[in-house]
């Protein structure tokens, strides 16, 4: 490779800005409310699912934008892929037409609301005091950082990942699994009625 | 901007780490042309494999040997008419076709046909596939439920069962591939596309070979749970034509049905470029350690100028073997043009071959490079998708309930021992 293409490939990689531009975030983050709004509105539960499926992409692509790649790799393969085909499975397998025309004698929307406006507070004050309530996860990046180096120091990646579940977090995850493994077991008691 | 468009031309990574939108685009556009070509050659190849096995001719009538059938189904599929069922839900039966699509075609952004013909190479990379692979099960079962109709739901239901069984041992098999990508210098493994085939070039083994046998059984669950995933025989229930009519797509027509047998094929060449990027060496070449001299660089990078002379031949001879009768006669020049075309590509790999044996790193170097990482990616990939024809054609289709046991009960268990087994070894042999 001659000197002049390599000084050109190398400029290349260190003076690419990030590709992660507000118009990414405000297009992904519109879409992913968009299709939320679509979840709860929509009376078809397949249209629901199908929202509820762009919406989990939409967040995915958001986590990418984080850096955090390996957190919207498992969103897509678990929600996306796994979880929202079972939805889809059972919803088909379910008569829901019969079941939406009938009148709900549950009625949670007080208590969905004051649930959505607690999160809500939360996610606002997370947003203005974050910074004065955890000082020590604050990251100051250097100005001409371009994305490695900044993917570099965050713990997205996922070598670092695997380093921070199997190390400083080991037991969190085991009880994670534990509880799942408590979730999986009443799903065979509950179905199984000989065992 | 020249300078911009032309400043890669000589880089060592991806256009997705150079940050070059400008060659990601055109590797986009590249890879999704060779797709579609490799759907129509697939096409042909398909139909008359399949009526060679059974004693057949196959499609004879358009072009030579039916050489332009694929075109003309092309075609045919395009002008027929588009029908939308009555009580068809309109917009999902609309837009079903294209998540398979769009996942099935979303794969290929990191697939690695060499180090650095890749769109670009993510730190994720195999995640990323398996997830975006995943979302194809999406579109069968949208489809199968928009058509408001028996089949195609009891297709769709079989289909999203059936994948989601083997999706699991899928991935234990592929773990299990990963967890071999740590057993180097630095000891870290890795998720991403060409650092697998680089841990492997490290290793100076493919992984089908490594551990023995517990890469071959490791690879062995992952090629017979692909066919599954890809619902092809003898796993093609959802779409079992003496049951279910055409399964999913029963309600299809016209172009939308195409869509689904594009994304159905794109999807085979997906999954079969997991297979040898994990297990057989991806790019690189046969004995790339044992075998490293220059004349040895040499020798194989004759081989796509000779496979394509190879292929120029064979067409030669079918020209010279047409029957001596008129009625053939525009049949005879048709392939011998296209033997003609076929033996110049053949001379103009040969003469890249020839310029770009010296290891100056000259353009011409680079070029004959690039083609040898993507003939032998693309030659495995072949070998594969040849398999896929020779399975339908010798195996009866598995009855539901088989499908289910071979699945849970098989494939599962010895993955998960096969993944514990490797992590064993692997801790006791670093």
């Amino acid at each position: 490779m001659s000197p002049a293409i390599n000084s050109a490939v190398s400029t290349i990689n260190s003076g690419m800005a990030p590709v992660a531009t507000p118009w990414f975030f405000y297009a992904l983050a519109g879409l992913a409310v968009a299709s939320g709004v679509a979840v709860i509105t929509r009376r078809n539960a397949v249209h629901a699912a199908l929202a509820l499926i762009v919406t989990l992409l939409s967040v995915a692509g958001l986590y990418l934008m984080l850096y955090a790649p390996f957190v919207a790799g498992v969103q897509i393969i678990v929600y996306a892929g796994g979880i929202m085909v079972l939805f889809l499975f059972v919803i088909m397998l379910v008569n829901i037409e019969r079941s939406s025309k009938e009148r709900r004698f549950n009625r949670m929307w007080p208590v969905a609301l004051a649930a959505s406006c607690a999160l809500m507070a939360l996610f606002v004050s997370a947003f203005v005091k974050g910074r004065a309530l955890f000082p020590d996860r604050m990251i100051s990046l250097p100005e001409s950082s371009n994305t490695q180096q900044i993917a570099a120091m965050l713990y997205g990646e996922v070598s670092k990942t695997g380093q921070y579940r199997m190390g400083q977090y080991t037991f969190a995850f085991e009880i994670a699994s534990l509880l799942l493994l408590v979730a999986i077991l009443g799903a065979v008691i509950m179905t199984k009625k000989k065992i | 901007m020249p300078n911009f468009i032309m400043s890669y031309l000589g880089s060592t990574v991806t256009p997705g780490e150079a940050g070059n939108q400008f060659w990601a685009l055109v590797y986009v556009f590249i890879i999704f042309v060779g797709v579609a070509v490799a759907v129509l050659c697939m096409n042909w190849i398909e139909r008359k494999a399949l009526a060679h096995f059974q004693i057949r001719l196959g499609p004879m009538r358009v072009g030579p040997h039916g050489l332009m059938q694929p075109f003309a189904d092309a075609l045919k599929l395009m002008l027929k008419e588009d029908i939308i069922p009555a009580e068809a839900d309109q917009f999902v039966f609309w837009i079903a076709p294209m998540i398979g699509l769009l996942a099935a075609f979303t794969v290929y952004t990191v697939i690695p046909f060499g180090p650095s013909q890749a769109v670009s190479d993510m730190n994720i990379g195999i995640l990323f596939m398996l997830g975006v692979s995943s979302l194809g099960v999406l579109g069968i079962v949208v489809a199968g439920w928009a058509s408001n109709s028996h089949y195609p739901l009891i297709g769709a239901l079989r289909s999203s069962a059936q994948m989601v069984s083997y999706e699991v041992a899928m991935g234990l098999a592929i773990v299990s591939a990963i967890l071999m990508t740590s057993m180097n210098a630095s000891g870290t493994g890795t998720l991403s596309m060409i650092e697998i085939v680089r841990a492997q070039q490290q290793q100076h083994v493919w992984f089908i070979f490594k551990f023995f046998p517990l890469g071959l059984i490791a690879f062995a669950i992952f090629a017979i749970a692909m066919v599954a995933e890809t619902n092809r025989a003898p796993f093609d229930l959802a779409e079992a034509e003496s049951e279910l009519t055409a399964g999913f797509h029963t309600e299809y027509s016209g172009l939308r049905w195409s869509l689904f047998m594009l994304a159905e094929y794109a999807a085979m060449i997906a999954v079969s470029s997991i297979a040898v990027t994990l297990w057989l060496g991806g790019w690189m070449r046969p004995f790339p350690n044992l075998l490293h001299a220059s004349a040895w660089d040499f020798i194989f990078s004759l081989f796509p100028g000779l496979t394509f002379g190879g292929l120029a031949a064979i067409a030669f001879i079918g020209a010279a073997r047409m029957p001596a009768h008129s009625f053939f006669r525009i049949q005879r020049i048709g392939l011998a043009v296209f033997a003609a075309l076929l033996g110049f590509i053949a001379l103009l790999l040969l003469v890249i071959a020839v310029a770009g044996r010296s290891a100056d790193m000259s353009l011409a170097a680079r070029f004959n490079e690039g083609i040898g990482y993507v003939f032998w990616f693309v030659s495995k990939v072949a070998v594969f998708m040849y398999l896929f024809i020779w399975y339908r054609a010798t195996w009866p289709r598995y009855r539901f309930d088989q499908l289910m046991k071979i699945g849970w009960k098989v494939m599962l268990p010895i993955s998960l021992g096969v993944l514990m087994v490797t992590a064993i070894v692997g801790v006791l042999v670093s």
